[in-house]
């Protein structure tokens, strides 16, 4: 007997939603650290940092978030770690985040007037004082409409995680839509869900650029 | 335990990818073209139409914006039969791919229409232009050249998210390398490879943008950029 798209199907896509919620945090977090740390080789007086750095954002850039998530998922077998679909698809999803928030935070740390260099380096400050009072905290302002706005991005790449086996919402979708054949209501209502995440950070994105009046200089 | 890479069983199988390849250009610029086509004709509806077809845009791009390419591509793939419309996987992806793109260019061009001062439409209004006439020659046209590196870096990620498209099984590079990868048991080594095409395909396609923009909108470097960022399927 074929199943109908139900209430406890609605509930299953609900708990796999925590599930999709969960990896874009852990994928944040560490793509943050990482990414916030080549923002700064981006900009560093060495050369061969700034070089690195800007390899390996061209690279990610450039390269689909499915090849990434298959590498680290093979690659991290093949070297003898026996991982569990959640570490593949965060430390995959962290690599990809870490390059667009490096690009989107080096944007915002350039944006900060030059001049604010050379006053605090008129002060004596080191590289790191000039960057934890002076920089930082006008760069951070900058940066938040546009990362908020990259938050949907990730959202809504989480999707491809089913690939590995997690039980994100979309793989949740087609395991209902398997059982019922009814993909209108099924897909439909995954599409509900992530519009429900993802619009109201579009709009909050809209909202601080304009609070912040970030993008006109003039 | 040392790992011995073999590449030799995965590019035995470069004809393979060749046509996984061709499929996957096949497709971008499918997408490209006809998403292109569709955001203009959006953004021409959205300015002189009437102000039911903006509201309709409107929403449109904002549904389309804020979920999944994979949730799009598997409403297409598996809910048009359900209602009675037989798409092949790789006509699915097409339509996918298009609908998609068409919805991230229409916001990044109204951002470039956004961008055009009113002076210049006046300006057309004084030489007795139609409505039509000045979309066409003092709007559209200055306002893609202002906004061409981020549509070109839209394009870029169109043609990286169409491997999603292996999802249901169309054969475009990624479809091709997880099947090559099932006959080879070479599964590192298989995605390193593929990782690399989608490397070449990605830098060609940004350079060849590039160049094109420079080709069909000569003038324009002179003109202030308007700042707009790609954003990822």
């Amino acid at each position: 007997m074929i199943e109908s798209f139900g209430w406890p199907e609605f509930m299953f896509l609900v708990r796999a939603t925590g599930w999709t919620l969960v990896l874009t945090v852990i994928a944040f977090a560490f793509g943050g650290i990482v990414g916030g740390a080549f923002a700064i080789m981006r900009l560093s007086q060495s050369s061969l940092l700034r070089r690195i750095a800007s390899v390996y954002i061209l690279v990610i850039q450039s390269v689909p978030v499915l090849m990434v998530l298959f590498l680290s998922y093979y690659g991290l077998s093949l070297a003898g770690f026996d991982i569990p679909p959640l570490i593949a698809a965060s430390l995959s999803l962290g690599i990809y985040v870490s390059a667009y928030l490096a690009e989107i935070w080096r944007g915002s740390i350039e944006a900060v007037p030059f001049q604010q260099w050379e006053a605090s380096s008129s002060l004596a400050m080191t590289r790191g004082q000039q960057y934890r009072y002076v920089i930082l905290p006008q760069a951070l302002r900058i940066s938040v409409p546009p990362t908020v706005g990259f938050l949907v991005q990730l959202v809504k790449n989480t999707s491809i995680v089913s690939v590995v086996g997690f039980v994100d919402l979309a793989r949740a979708g087609q395991l209902i839509n398997n059982a019922t054949f009814q993909p209108f209501q099924v897909f439909g209502s995954v599409a509900v869900i992530y519009f429900l995440i993802c619009f109201p950070l579009s709009r909050l994105s809209k909202h601080l650029e304009k609070v912040l009046h970030v993008g006109r200089t003039n | 335990m040392q790992y011995q890479f073999q590449f030799n069983s995965v590019l035995a199988e470069s004809g393979f990818i060749l046509q996984g390849i061709l499929l996957t250009i096949y497709l971008s610029v499918g997408a490209i073209v006809l998403g292109s086509i569709l955001a203009i004709l959006f953004s021409a509806a959205r300015s002189n139409g009437p102000r039911w077809m903006g509201i309709v845009v409107d929403v449109y791009v904002e549904l389309l914006r804020n979920t999944p390419f994979l949730v799009q591509l598997f409403i297409i793939f598996f809910g048009l039969p359900a209602m009675g419309v037989r798409l092949t996987a790789t006509q699915a992806a097409l339509l996918a791919m298009t609908l998609n793109l068409a919805a991230y260019s229409t916001e990044i061009i109204r951002a470039g229409i956004d961008s055009i001062h009113r002076s210049q439409i006046e300006a057309g209004l004084s030489l007795a232009m139609t409505k039509r006439q000045i979309f066409q020659h003092v709007i559209i046209v200055p306002a893609i050249a202002k906004v061409w590196p981020a549509l070109s870096s839209q394009f870029v990620l169109m043609l990286l998210a169409s491997s999603i498209c292996s999802f249901i099984s169309v054969q475009e590079l990624s479809g091709v390398t997880a099947i090559i990868e099932q006959r080879t048991f070479r599964s590192f080594e298989s995605y390193i490879v593929a990782t690399l095409l989608y490397l070449v395909l990605a830098l060609t396609l940004k350079v060849g943008l590039l160049g094109l923009g420079r080709l069909i909108f000569p003038r324009v470097s002179g003109l202030s950029r308007v700042q707009v960022k790609g954003e990822a399927a």
